[in-house]
């Protein structure tokens, strides 16, 4: 029994001695962003535990630390709190919402620690803070890529019909906004509210406004699926076009395969993997990871489960290449990140530029027969 | 010299806000103390309107939301200093607890539930949808009260953590000190009477529906200084903070701490603070255990925890 005792203080004094670094996460697993927040943190503990099989980062052991903050900001903040003072973290990865990623950012910034944000408002990056980063792309870049559709088939008068949640206003006031720069006017703007069950009054008067050529609708959750279907109840013809927000195989199964037929969006190479050139620089690290995450956790992989991944992939690259797990020298070799091919896109971070990602990052899609197909 | 109670109750907060830093391990437990000191502030405020004079409110952190808000908009629309700004946040809270109080507090029953209820969710739709003002739900920043630097070029240089701790905590007690004294005087005594039997305490003559009221718009105050403190401290606000689930978290702490009691509304806000913190450990069992508590303490102290166990002692000692 002695023996047994001294060898386990033996060990538990040993414990500290071994290197070891020290990852904080901030993720809404649970709570109305759960749907986000669920993939997030299935996807970083599966990379953590794949990582540390393979030996680590320059031969230490990864720990993350990840705490649920159900998509509250002041939860978000109290857990921020916590990884930076009390779990003395070396980095955080996580702000599932715009919400939770302003709080966990302020923490960040304050305590001089590189933070990886998973949200997708363009405000958290813009203008640029020295210690935060984000993986997803914006609103705005949704917008022109969808326009740069638009402008190919010469379509100029627009309809608008956006959710009143976060997502659909922020997006509708970016599409607003670079609008003009394709020579795109918006005649008509609609919007509903996220738990409506019925957007045919709002399509009806877009239908009636005169000269609308395509309609688009920004927004997030169920609220684009019933526009969708409402779509096809009335028989609209014009071309519909969908925002990244709905780019999962959920949205097709909501709509119904025959109201989803010929819905264009912008979406991530994830959503194709099967479709992609075999010179795609994208290719080897989708495959990878689709293959990886679906035999893991028995689901479809999707675009927000691919945010954390790539935070995680620049945060372990950086790491690799800083060759210390000293913050400040983390965050120098996050920002120097070049080239780096990701689940959403391929990254080159600057001083001027934390998101890293170019319109090239998305895939303009559409659905055929219920599936995705790219449009060339 | 005998102390009373509410001496006694005063005494324990100041030391222990005090002295619980020599046990702290990291900066991170001010934070937690800080968010205690706000919790517990407004759910003073519901000690004061549901213990006192037997009403229940279901919108309470809509008060919180006027608070927060205030501090987050007039700042930059105003020009207002955001200290000034917590005034004005309590102001505007009071003015419209007393327009939603007066006519609904002259019926007897619990139709003041209802209404807050239905004004909380007014509160916190406004605070979703009126972008151009409040930015919507992605939240807005709070601008920096200051103190903090005045402290620092006064010589007392605190880190964010330990301001807000402080800070947070001298208002809790000032904010119990106030609601201890508001129990013994004579409003006090007559909302606890109307309590016990609105018919009696109309007999003897109170003005019920007045008393009611007061309480509704004190307790209010009480629920908008404390969101003003939190905006002030995060830095940043969503409209989260008026939601209705804040709403019912409050009511939760008082009665699990013991509603008619001002250490119990402490008492409770701590619990239901530390629990997520403690069970991180074991995140998904968060609402059973949580659930669990409750339904115990509803079951074995039906007064909540601190006024039964209180009995218990004095029971015990007489």
């Amino acid at each position: 029994m002695k023996t047994f005792l001294t060898t386990t203080a033996l060990i538990a004094l040993a414990m500290p001695a071994m290197a070891e670094i020290k990852l904080g996460a901030s993720i809404s697993a649970t709570g109305p962003a759960a749907f986000l927040g669920d993939p997030e943190l299935k996807t970083l503990e599966m990379l953590v535990e794949d990582l540390n099989a393979k030996g680590g980062i320059n031969g230490e052991e990864v720990t993350l630390i990840a705490y649920d903050d159900n998509g509250d900001p002041n939860k978000a903040r109290t857990f921020a709190t916590r990884l930076v003072e009390d779990d003395e973290v070396v980095a955080i990865i996580g702000g599932t919402t715009t919400g939770t990623t302003m709080s966990i950012l302020a923490v960040a910034e304050d305590a001089e620690i590189p933070f990886i944000s998973l949200a997708g408002a363009i405000d958290i990056i813009d203008p640029v803070k020295p210690y935060t980063f984000k993986t997803p792309h914006t609103d705005r870049m949704a917008c022109q890529k969808i326009f740069e559709d638009m402008q190919k088939a010469g379509i100029t008068k627009i309809g608008m019909i956006s959710g009143t949640d976060g997502f659909g206003a922020s997006m509708q006031a970016q599409c607003k906004t670079v609008a003009p720069d394709y020579a795109i006017e918006i005649v008509a703007d609609e919007t509903y509210d996220p738990k409506d069950a019925d957007m045919t009054a709002q399509l009806t008067k877009i239908k009636g406004t005169e000269g609308v050529q395509a309609i688009l609708n920004p927004g997030f959750g169920q609220g684009p699926s019933i526009v969708t279907r409402n779509y096809k109840q009335l028989a609209i013809e014009l071309p519909f076009y969908q925002s990244h927000g709905v780019a999962s195989d959920g949205f097709i199964e909501l709509a119904g395969t025959e109201a989803a037929e010929g819905v264009r969006l912008p979406g991530t190479a994830l959503l194709v993997a099967g479709l992609l050139a075999a010179d795609d620089p994208q290719k080897p690290v989708v495959d990878a990871y689709k293959a990886m995450f679906e035999e893991k956790t028995g689901t479809p992989v999707g675009t927000f489960g691919g945010y954390a991944h790539d935070a995680f992939l620049i945060m372990t690259d950086a790491i690799t290449r800083a060759g210390s797990a000293e913050p400040a020298a983390i965050r120098d070799a996050i920002e120097a990140t070049s080239g780096l091919a990701g689940t959403t896109g391929v990254y080159t971070f600057t001083p001027e530029d934390h998101l890293g990602l170019d319109l090239t990052a998305f895939r303009m899609l559409e659905i055929q027969g219920g599936k995705w197909t790219l449009v060339q | 010299m005998r102390l009373t109670p509410k001496s006694v109750t005063l005494l324990a907060l100041v030391v222990l806000i005090a002295l619980s830093p020599i046990f702290f391990p990291s900066g991170f437990y001010y934070r937690i103390g800080a968010l205690i000191f706000v919790n517990a502030l407004a759910v003073t405020g519901i000690v004061i309107l549901t213990g006192w004079a037997g009403q229940i409110s279901l919108g309470h952190a809509g008060f919180a939301g006027i608070g927060a808000y205030a501090c987050a908009l007039a700042p930059v629309h105003w020009g207002i200093h955001p200290a000034l700004a917590v005034v004005l946040g309590a102001a505007i809270s009071a003015v419209l607890a007393w327009l939603v109080g007066r006519p609904i507090l002259r019926l007897k029953g619990y139709y003041l539930a209802v209404a807050s209820l239905g004004m909380g969710i007014l509160i916190s739709m406004v605070l979703n949808n009126e972008r151009e003002l409040t930015r919507g739900p992605d939240g807005i920043d709070v601008a920096e009260l200051g103190l903090r630097g005045v402290l620092k070029d006064a010589g007392l240089d605190l880190s964010n953590g330990q301001f807000w701790y402080f800070f947070c905590g001298i208002v809790l007690i000032l904010g119990a000190w106030l609601a201890l004294n508001l129990r013994d005087s004579a409003t006090g005594r007559a909302l606890r009477a109307l309590h016990g039997s609105e018919v009696a305490a109309k007999t003897v003559g109170m003005d019920v529906a007045r008393l009611k009221l007061q309480a509704f718009v004190i307790s209010a105050v009480y629920a908008s200084v404390a969101g003003s403190l939190l905006a002030l401290q995060n830095k940043f606000i969503t409209p989260d903070v008026a939601g209705f689930m804040h709403s019912v978290e409050m009511v939760t702490m008082a009665v699990l701490g013991g509603v008619g009691s001002v250490a119990g509304a402490i008492f409770g806000a701590a619990v239901l603070t530390l629990l997520p913190q403690v069970l991180t450990v074991f995140a998904e069992y968060e609402q059973l255990v949580l659930g669990a508590v409750m339904v115990l303490v509803m079951i074995f102290l039906r007064e909540g925890v601190v006024p039964s166990i209180l009995r218990k002692i004095r029971g015990r000692g007489e």
